[in-house]
């Protein structure tokens, strides 16, 4: 079972954590920062694979890590879980998130958190693997936003606008798009401390 | 098309304008959580942003308890308090509102209303209860985003006790149209079973309806449940292998359509999951495990692409290959996979190749022969985490000739790790290694210094206690014992001249102890010398109060006269007057020892410490004084679970008028109460659960092992091919940069490459000596739990081994091949007869093996003499029987309690209405006990005495005999009946010993018959019923029949009536309370329905059914 998924950048400012596990608020806030000090330490050429500290529940629990530029994707998992598996699962979350923002990048997560966490729910459910394949997931969102793109009336015309594009090029887009290249742009931004 | 093309024309210019789409992130200037995160990365110092965010929450507060703020602005809110919370910050106030979100807005509304309500809150939390009906409504919405929403909050966190409530609703989506809600209504009914699994258990047929499910997503979400149950029970589960192998079989051959494929293959974790739920049906299990052969085979031969998600399948299939029931040719092919993850550049890969070496390894040690080269390599990683894995692996092939080089490993890790976790898990290994296997004396104690003072204060505190358990019990030979102890007593003299002030209080405590017991061994060693080092560490700053404690009782020990009496009388002084109690009452003790050396010398004898010590656990010595304050007026004690409870009860108001409460029985009220405590832990002794806490403890970073030795190939690898292996390695290492090799152990990465790889194999044939040769039954004995017996036999010969064969010594690294052979099977034969004559030697010692043995096993039990005693005193004393029970068929007679004067055993008869507890008394003593008396109770059952002791004298060595009547007032699986015993000698004061007693349910169950027509006219008047499916027994010709012949043996259940695959049963639990039972066959299950009058009866009675069918 999937524990916890976090998101922090290089920084450790947490840009999304969703705890699948009860703990308390300040277990969980101890939880990122200490998943952060472990992660951040480690170099690029080491494995992808941590033991959870104490915290998080001992040698029992592992957490999964990929750094995409200046974000951090932790996964923390029981032994239920396959390593290489959920390192693919997280490439899977980057790439929808990429498909679903295009482009994605850290501004993304940080304004539409509610929408990165509506598309989580659609890939894991309770800590549960719920969908793997990126089209799937992405047709389950878009779904919901048409939802509510006819529900938002007026103001959201130009929204419809943009889906109507998206839809128009479905059809082009790549089936598997090569991994290598997905990387996360920082646009110009003052860095965050 | 076109009309499409059109609208998004006219859009253009708005959509340019606007922000917050996909992919834009603009920050919009009219967007408030936009102007929230500007702030809040404009910021500088952590203070600043909390001020930032106290007032972003106090605006958000204001706007949400508003009532002019529509459901649109509070979705606005909502996400801007997601945000607060993710930064750490409380927005319980907003919880209610997100409720309301949730229960009122629009589908979008709504959305974010649940998600903020799972972000928020937890199952525990008390405004759930106030989703449960949004839920409701969703659930039975027509729109599916809402149905959809309404099961992914579900799945998230609902309250346990409100499942009842939604779930016939969620079992309905399991019908659903839709795939997706039927997947998503599978994994909320998995949720459903983690949290509540006998809510669920009627619907486990439906389950294996979404196994077979037209839909794969629905099937694999499935598969979450299957491996759920298969690890709980997978004797329940065998059918299901075929199936399991069929889908696997389609999935390999991309029967799926396209859409599953990731990277091109099929489903990888679909796969994943299946061949972890075949692994669990397969093992030990040969003729499912034959069905898999061909489909694990496949699996093996396909997944040859290099991409990650291929060696994740790869990786599952060995571990499942080497789980299952072996077959060579498979192993072989598993061999050579995790030969290439462990040969592979991708360190990933490494990591996951070490991790199968390690599961393998206990089965298989010659691969890790094979691969000795490549594990040396690793263990100079520059990476921490495949170091760590690497030590993992060492530690699972350690014996008695490498223990000193891995040992050394671990220790180096041990100083440059910086995790806590680590550095205890680790230290606990060692210390185990140290204990298993040390070679000798000398490095045992400086193996466990460095783990006392590298674990500091982390470590488990069991480490010391078998530590010292070891010191003060000793094993085999008083010779070894002596030396072993004076060994380290100079050792810790040595540390204390040295700087006590950086040791760990742990070890400091150690310390103190062993001066304290032992430093009379060493005779050139003054008491007053040590005592000066011990008074010095009570003036160190750093010395907590208990080490203080710990110093105190070592001084105590040593302090019988001399001249150091008058420092000892300077500390006990100073400490006397402390705050600390404990640290007071060891300084008073010291005071009045110290002045008077014949009660010293009767108080703490010494070398006594192997005697054990006679604890009177009911504290009986202080009756008199008890019964004199009670009779001053104090109050009964009263236990503080009892406390607690009225303290609660006094909070509520009292509806009740005041009664008379105080002064009636007080004096046997107080005895009684003040013994429930200890009654508690001797009954939780009894029942074997610390024990299996303490196995599963030691277990946990073992969690892969546990796997039997199941085949009995020979080593398909011998020395030769070793040998072989390691040309090879040297020729590919000099083209590894060398900033690629870790260098933490400098003298290796600093030599040139050719001598380094030469240290390397000596390192190699220093590490995985012993391997080729050693029996694997010790490897496999290291899997098992580590009682005190296993590992002290093998210290034991490793202690005396250097002595009668010096030749023999595991330290030596250049060992080459020839001398190692030689050298091992010398060992063989010196260590075999030592085994045997061992036992010859131990009259000699007080202490006999035999009974050391038996001692360890169960240090808390009774001096081993009673032991043997068991056997005859049970048919001596059932000749003591009453006439009129001794036809009837009893209990096996189990001592329950026994002390120096009296031993108490007990049985319990079963008569035709009822149950009788006999309890023998037998006096063991010389003297004529006086006042003897019984008292016994229970919660759930109710005690009359059939026939007291007939006197309240018991002559010396004679046996009385009580009976009491059990009636069951609440029906429970196990009856717990708790007693105690009290007596007087001649001459002594009253003295009071408890007991408990243990019977199951079972006891008081009788056939009930009944014919078919009343069975019926029954089955429709009772409200309490359960469900559950049973295993059926292995029959070819009838299961049900079997089964049923197995309930009605051990269970004395009346079969009614057999009608094809249906059969009922009743029974009763002493004449009235009768419980009727419905069996059907189904699915290769007993789906069972009870039903009774009485609430707890059927739960009870199925628990026992279940262990009826479970047990041969």
């Amino acid at each position: 079972m999937i524990k916890a998924i976090l998101i922090f950048n290089n920084h450790g400012k947490p840009r999304l954590s969703k705890f699948y596990e009860h703990y308390n608020e300040d277990t969980e806030q101890q939880i990122i920062r200490e998943t952060f000090h472990l992660v951040s330490k480690r170099d690029e050429n080491v494995c992808n694979f941590l033991e959870g500290g104490l915290l998080i529940g001992g040698s029992d629990y592992k957490l999964i890590y990929r750094h995409y530029a200046t974000l951090y994707f932790v996964f923390c998992v029981d032994s239920s879980e396959s390593e290489l598996g959920i390192l693919d699962l997280i490439q899977v979350f980057v790439e929808t998130l990429d498909k679903c923002f295009e482009n994605v990048c850290e501004l993304d997560l940080i304004f539409h958190v509610d929408k990165v966490h509506h598309i989580l729910a659609e890939m894991v459910m309770g800590g549960m693997v719920l969908e793997t394949n990126m089209n799937e997931i992405i047709m389950q969102v878009d779904a919901q936003n048409k939802m509510e793109k006819s529900e938002a009336g007026i103001a959201g015309a130009p929204a419809r606008a943009v889906s109507a594009v998206k839809n128009m090029n479905l059809p082009e887009m790549p089936k598997n798009i090569n991994i290598g290249d997905i990387s996360i742009k920082v646009p110009n931004l003052p860095s965050f401390k | 098309m076109s009309d499409v093309v059109e609208k998004t024309l006219t859009a253009l210019p708005s959509l340019l304008s606007l922000d917050s789409q996909p992919g834009s992130a603009k920050l919009s200037s009219s967007s408030k959580l936009g102007n929230l995160i500007r702030g809040i990365t404009e910021l500088t110092s952590k203070h600043e942003e909390e001020k930032l965010i106290q007032r972003e929450l106090l605006l958000i507060k204001e706007q949400v308890s508003s009532p002019n703020t529509t459901m649109r602005q509070m979705k606005e809110l909502m996400v801007r308090a997601i945000y607060c919370e993710m930064l750490g910050y409380g927005v319980s106030f907003s919880y209610i509102h997100a409720i309301k979100l949730a229960q009122q807005g629009n589908v979008l509304e709504k959305r974010v209303g649940y998600l903020a309500v799972s972000l928020f809150l937890n199952e525990g939390h008390e405004l759930l209860l106030l989703l449960v009906n949004t839920v409701l409504k969703d659930l039975q919405s027509t729109n599916l985003i809402e149905v959809c929403m309404a099961l992914t909050v579900v799945s998230q966190m609902f309250p346990k006790d409100m499942i009842p409530a939604i779930l016939p609703l969620v079992e309905e989506k399991l019908n659903h149209p839709k795939e997706i809600i039927r997947r998503k209504a599978v994994l909320a009914l998995y949720k459903f079973y983690l949290i509540a699994p006998n809510q669920v258990q009627h619907i486990h047929n439906k389950f294996r309806k979404a196994l077979c499910d037209k839909d794969p997503g629905v099937m694999s979400a499935s598969l979450h449940i299957y491996l759920q149950l298969i690890q709980e029970n997978p004797e329940g589960y065998k059918d299901l292998a075929p199936s399991f192998v069929t889908i696997l079989k389609q999935v390999v051959a991309g029967k799926l359509p396209m859409d599953f494929n990731y990277h091109s293959v099929p489903a990888p974790w679909l796969q994943i999951h299946l061949l972890r739920i075949l692994s669990l049906l397969g093992k030990s299990d040969q003729s499912t495990s034959e069905i898999m052969y061909e489909i694990l085979d496949e699996s093996l031969r396909r997944a040859e692409m290099n991409h990650n998600i291929t060696y994740a399948i790869l990786y599952e299939c060995v571990k499942c290959v080497y789980t299952i029931h072996p077959k060579s040719d498979l192993l072989e092919k598993a061999a050579k996979c995790i030969g290439n993850f462990v040969l592979s550049p991708k360190i990933n890969l490494k990591y996951l190749g070490l991790k199968a070496l390690t599961y393998v390894v206990q089965q298989d040690p010659k691969l890790a022969l094979q691969h000795q080269m490549t594990i040396i390599e690793c263990l100079d990683h520059p990476d921490l985490i495949i170091k760590r894995e690497t030590l993992e692996l060492l530690f699972r092939i350690t014996n008695e000739q490498n223990v000193t080089v891995i040992v050394e490993k671990m220790l180096d890790f041990l100083q440059i790790n910086k995790d806590d976790h680590t550095t205890i898990d680790l230290v606990g290994k060692v210390a185990e290694l140290a204990e298993k296997y040390a070679p000798d004396n000398e490095w045992f104690i400086e193996t466990m210094n460095t783990v006392f003072s590298v674990g500091g204060d982390l470590l488990q505190p069991d480490i010391p206690n078998s530590f010292l358990k070891l010191l003060s019990e000793g094993f085999d030979s008083v010779e070894e014992d002596k030396k072993l102890r004076l060994f380290a007593v100079n050792s810790y003299v040595s540390l204390l001249e040295g700087g006590p002030s950086k040791l760990p209080q742990r070890f400091l405590q150690v310390i103190c102890w062993v001066l304290g017991e032992f430093s009379h061994l060493r005779e050139d060693l003054e008491p007053d010398v040590v005592l000066r080092m011990l008074a010095k560490l009570l003036d160190m700053k750093s010395s907590s109060s208990e080490t203080k404690c710990w110093v105190l009782m070592a001084m105590t020990k040593l302090c019988s006269g001399g001249a150091a009496l008058a420092l000892v009388q300077d500390v006990s002084e100073t400490y006397s007057s402390s705050l600390d109690t404990m640290l007071r009452q060891r300084a008073q003790e010291l005071q009045i020892l110290s002045q008077d050396s014949k009660l010293q010398a009767k108080v703490l004898p010494r070398s006594a410490s192997m005697e054990p010590v006679e604890v009177d656990s009911s504290l009986s010595f202080l009756d008199g004084f008890v019964s004199e304050a009670l009779a001053a007026g104090a109050a009964p004690y009263k236990p503080p679970h009892q406390r607690q409870e009225e303290l609660s009860r006094s909070k509520a108001l009292n509806m009740e008028p005041y009664g008379l409460s105080l002064p009636i029985g007080m004096s046997s009220c107080s005895v009684t109460d003040r013994q429930s405590p200890t009654l508690l832990s001797i009954s939780s002794g009894l029942s074997g659960d610390s024990a299996d806490f303490s196995h599963k403890g030691s277990s946990a970073a073992l969690k892969l092992d546990g796997v039997k030795r199941l085949w009995g190939r020979d080593g398909y690898l011998a020395k030769k091919e070793a040998a072989e292996e390691a040309p090879q390695v040297e020729a590919a290492s000099p083209v590894r940069s060398p900033s690629q090799r870790g260098d933490t152990d400098g003298s290796v990465s600093q030599t040139p490459t050719p001598e380094c790889d030469q240290e390397k194999q000596q390192l190699a044939s220093s590490l995985f000596v012993g391997l080729a040769t050693q029996s694997s039954v010790c490897l496999m004995g290291k899997s098992e739990p580590t009682s005190q017996r296993f590992r002290r036999k093998p210290k034991a010969s490793g202690g005396s081994e250097p002595m009668s064969n010096p030749l023999a010594s595991p330290s030596d690294g250049a060992d080459n091949v020839l001398p190692q052979n030689l050298l091992d099977s010398s060992d063989l034969d010196v260590s075999s007869p030592e085994q045997t004559h061992g036992l010859p030697q131990d009259p000699d010692t007080p202490n006999g093996s035999c009974t050391a043995e038996e001692e360890s096993a169960d240090p808390m039990a009774e001096p081993s003499a009673h032991e043997d005693l068991d056997r005859s005193r049970d048919s001596c004393l059932s000749s003591h029987l009453p006439a009129e029970l001794s036809a009837l068929s009893h209990s096996e007679i189990t001592s329950l309690c026994s002390n120096q004067s009296l031993d108490v055993s007990a049985c319990h008869v079963q008569r035709e209405d009822s149950v009788v507890l006999v309890v023998f008394v037998s006096n063991r003593s010389d003297f004529c006990l006086q006042q003897m008396r019984l008292q016994v109770q229970s919660e759930e059952l109710e005690v009359s005495c059939a026939s007291d002791c007939p006197s309240e004298e018991l002559k010396s060595h004679s046996v009385a005999v009580c009976q009491y009547l059990l009636t069951v007032q609440r029906p429970s699986v196990h009856f717990d009946l708790s007693a105690t015993v009290s007596w007087q000698l001649p001459a002594g004061s009253p003295q009071t010993a408890p007991f408990s007693y243990k019977l199951p349910l079972t006891g008081f169950i009788r056939a009930l018959r009944l014919s078919t027509e009343e069975y019926g006219a029954m089955w429709l008047a009772y409200s309490h019923d359960t469900k559950l499916n049973l295993t059926l027994m292995d029959d070819d010709q009838d299961p049900l029949a079997a089964t049923l012949h197995v309930l009605k043996r051990k269970l004395q259940l009346h079969v009614v009536e057999i009608i094809g695959v249906e059969a009922i049963v009743a029974c009763c639990l002493q004449q009235d309370q009768p419980c009727l039972m419905h069996c059907r066959v189904h699915a290769g299950m007993l789906a069972v329905w009870l039903r009774s009058p009485v609430p707890d009866l059927p739960d009870c009675l199925l628990y026992h059914c279940q262990r009826a069918l479970q047990e041969p």
